[in-house]
């Protein structure tokens, strides 16, 4: 049955009878279905969705352009996706436990949590740091907080991922200096900043600086690391926190790739070879609960921003094509109510990440709609990642969903729908732009506020939230940050301060001025502060008067 | 409460948390039910949360916290209501609140916490039945 005709003809046929038949009996739950990004989904798919796709041009081998099925020849064949759990709390000292847990129980990556004054660039002493000290994450003041984080682990044999935006800057440096004082050359490091200032505008928060500055250091880190730390990603560009914010996967995608092309703009306007550092980018989604469409969207957003590159900024190296990105399952999904249920969903989010080649990927705790997670609920969460690697065969063969008619057909029309919203953006005058008019936060609020209207009204279910609710117990087993943890935190900072060398301090916070007044790459001025212990707060507030700081508008 | 009164809300992000989804969700739905709402957009301390509902003469200020910083930040902002005599304003709060803290942030006089899950229409409802106009 290899005619078209013949098999148009064969489907409208059992349409008209079998399914008529059936449906005038039984009716279907919906009269419509629909992917939560409103794409329509049919009964049924068939070769007729995908007779016209071009197996060389959209799908081709993987490691190869446009790498739709996946970033390396082998991929898991080779080597799993990296398991690296998102951690960090309280001081250095406990962190630097967690990690060496983690590590022991089979983890193969680190990835830091820190606290939000450290991500907004205040001291712990700060007047706004007051109750948020080592409470989302770890608190980091200055050089000798790193030692102690990465005490006992050596920095060439593990890869760090650093949730850093606005100082991203000083963090890596203070990374290159405790890899120093190990003995490691700064060549050898391996890992991330996420240094993604564009969403934290729209969706995450910890911003600092104006655009025009921030996008000046996020370039000055992609130079700095083009020359010194070849294995290093300079950025991780997200899509995760724009999902969390309330968007689709459509504008996930779009949102996030016209980032992308932000960055990858302005680096080129800096004066850099789009294939000298487009290569170390790398990306970030969330993996939320629409099992089919989150695997198609991870494929699609790989074909896309393999044609973007190589179309929009001529890159000729296939690296500078290649999407590689980390995936952590969707912290909004998970539920307060029956907090057992969340296994699940972390499961079923886990193993869409691995059908759609994620590199690495966190898996999120069951006690998360809460609070931070304990030391047990984080073991079920590897051990989630560890079952699926070992246990399911998934990873045995490259991109098993590729031909599945459905699988392609919503891969197409993601690619196509996230798109159409580049295009939107370009003609606004590109992602800043269309941060600055409010264009993306208002995008994501519908989309937030529909979900909300949806859940609401029962139309979108959320089991134990709005369907198949019982009467539970609180349990009282969290995470809880000592309130010590704010004071003895300050101690040590004061510690720092008055043991260092004062004059020098001050002298290096100068040059860093006069640089940031300048033009030139600030990264190796502020490696240099960082080495004279002086503090993230020091170091950003000199940077603060040189540029100002972002107040956002409100676009409610 | 006379029909004519326009109930006044301020939702604010107290501390450093960026995350205002939550927040946003629920002024919209406030909003949406007639009500008057102004956020106040992130990074509020309490002295300016209390200053701007007093400005704006709220009648209720719905905080939003998932940072965890709620144990230090929402009885801070009741201290400063109180000693402003603004304590007939609604307080009311959500986020990313363990279940044995509420005793205690009710204790220092939050009304309530709605937590993740909450459906939009109970807190309209708690609003318009527990506000002084």
């Amino acid at each position: 049955m290899t005619d078209r005709e013949e098999l148009r003809r064969a489907l409208s046929e059992w349409e008209e009878g079998p399914v008529a038949k059936t449906v005038a009996r039984f009716p279907e739950r919906e009269e419509q279905f629909e992917t939560p990004s409103g794409i329509p989904v049919k009964r049924l798919y068939t070769p007729l969705d995908t007779w016209d796709l071009d197996y060389d041009r959209q799908l081709g081998f993987p490691g190869q352009y446009p790498f739709t099925r996946g970033v390396q020849p082998t991929m898991y064949r080779g080597r799993f996706f990296t398991m690296r759990q998102y951690s960090g709390f309280g001081t250095a000292v406990e962190t630097n436990r967690r990690f060496r847990f983690l590590l022991e129980q089979g983890q193969t990556g680190l990835s830091v949590a820190f606290d939000l004054p450290t991500q907004i660039g205040y001291d712990s002493d700060h007047p706004m740091a007051r109750g948020e000290v080592g409470k989302v994450g770890v608190a980091i003041d200055s050089l000798a907080d790193m030692e102690v984080l990465f005490e006992g682990i050596p920095l060439d044999r593990v890869s760090t991922s650093m949730t850093i935006n606005a100082p991203a800057a000083v963090l890596l440096a203070m990374y290159i200096a405790v890899a120093e004082k190990q003995g490691v050359p700064m060549a050898k490091l391996r890992g991330t900043v996420q240094n993604d200032i564009l969403k934290e505008y729209v969706a995450r928060g910890t911003y600092i600086f104006p655009p025009g500055p921030s996008m000046r250091l996020v370039t000055d880190i992609f130079e700095f690391c083009a020359e010194n730390l070849p294995l290093w990603n300079t950025i991780s560009i997200s899509g995760y926190h724009i999902r969390e914010a309330g968007s689709t996967a459509v504008q996930e995608v779009a949102f996030t790739l016209a980032d992308g092309v932000a960055y990858v703009q302005a680096a080129v306007n800096a004066g850099l070879d789009v294939d000298r550092f487009a290569s170390r980018l790398s990306f970030f989604f969330g993996s939320h609960s629409n099992f089919f469409e989150e695997i198609a969207k991870f494929r699609a957003a790989r074909r896309l921003w393999a044609r973007i590159m190589r179309e929009r900024f001529g890159a000729k190296d296939d690296r500078s094509c290649r999407m590689r990105f980390h995936t952590q399952t969707a912290g909004c999904t998970l539920t307060a109510q029956q907090p057992d249920n969340n296994v699940v969903r972390v499961t079923l989010q886990a193993l869409q990440a691995v059908l759609g080649g994620t590199q690495s990927l966190h898996t999120n705790s069951k006690d998360e709609a809460l609070s931070l997670p304990t030391v047990t609920s984080v073991q079920v969460a590897l051990r989630t990642q560890q079952i699926i690697a070992y246990e399911t065969g998934v990873g045995d063969t490259v991109d098993p969903l590729a031909g599945s008619y459905f699988v392609e057909t919503l891969t197409d029309e993601i690619e196509r729908r996230a798109m159409e919203y580049i295009e939107k953006i370009d003609a606004m005058g590109g992602a800043v732009r269309a941060i600055e008019n409010g264009f993306v936060q208002r995008e994501i609020h519908e989309s937030a506020y529909e979900h909300q209207r949806l859940v609401d009204e029962g139309r979108r279910v959320i089991v134990g939230v709005n369907r198949f609710v019982v009467e539970e117990e609180p349990t009282y087993d969290y995470l809880r940050i000592d309130t010590e943890v704010e004071a003895e935190q300050i101690r040590r900072l004061q510690r720092v301060r008055e043991e260092r060398d004062a004059r020098a301090v001050d002298e290096r916070l100068e040059e860093l001025r006069q640089a940031a007044l300048g033009s030139d790459n600030l990264v190796p001025f502020i490696l240099d502060a960082v080495r004279a212990y002086a503090t993230l707060g020091e170091i950003c507030g000199v940077l603060r008067e040189v540029f100002g700081e972002y107040r956002a508008p409100d676009f409610m | 409460m006379s029909s004519s009164k326009k109930i006044r809300v301020v939702i604010a992000k107290p501390g450093l948390d960026g995350h205002d989804r939550g927040a946003k969700v629920v002024a919209r739905a406030l909003r949406d039910a007639g009500m008057e709402v102004i956020y106040t957009g992130l990074r509020q301390t309490p002295e300016m949360i209390v200053e701007t509902a007093i400005q704006e003469g709220a009648h209720v200020i719905g905080l939003s916290i998932l940072s965890g910083a709620h144990n230090v930040l929402f009885p801070r902002v009741m201290e400063l209501l109180r000693e402003e005599g603004a304590d007939d304003i609604l307080v009311i709060g959500g986020g990313i609140i363990p279940e044995d803290d509420i005793p205690a942030l009710k204790e220092c006089g939050i009304a309530e916490i709605f937590g993740p899950g909450t459906p939009l229409s109970e807190i309209v409802e708690f609003i318009r039945e527990n506000v002084k106009l």
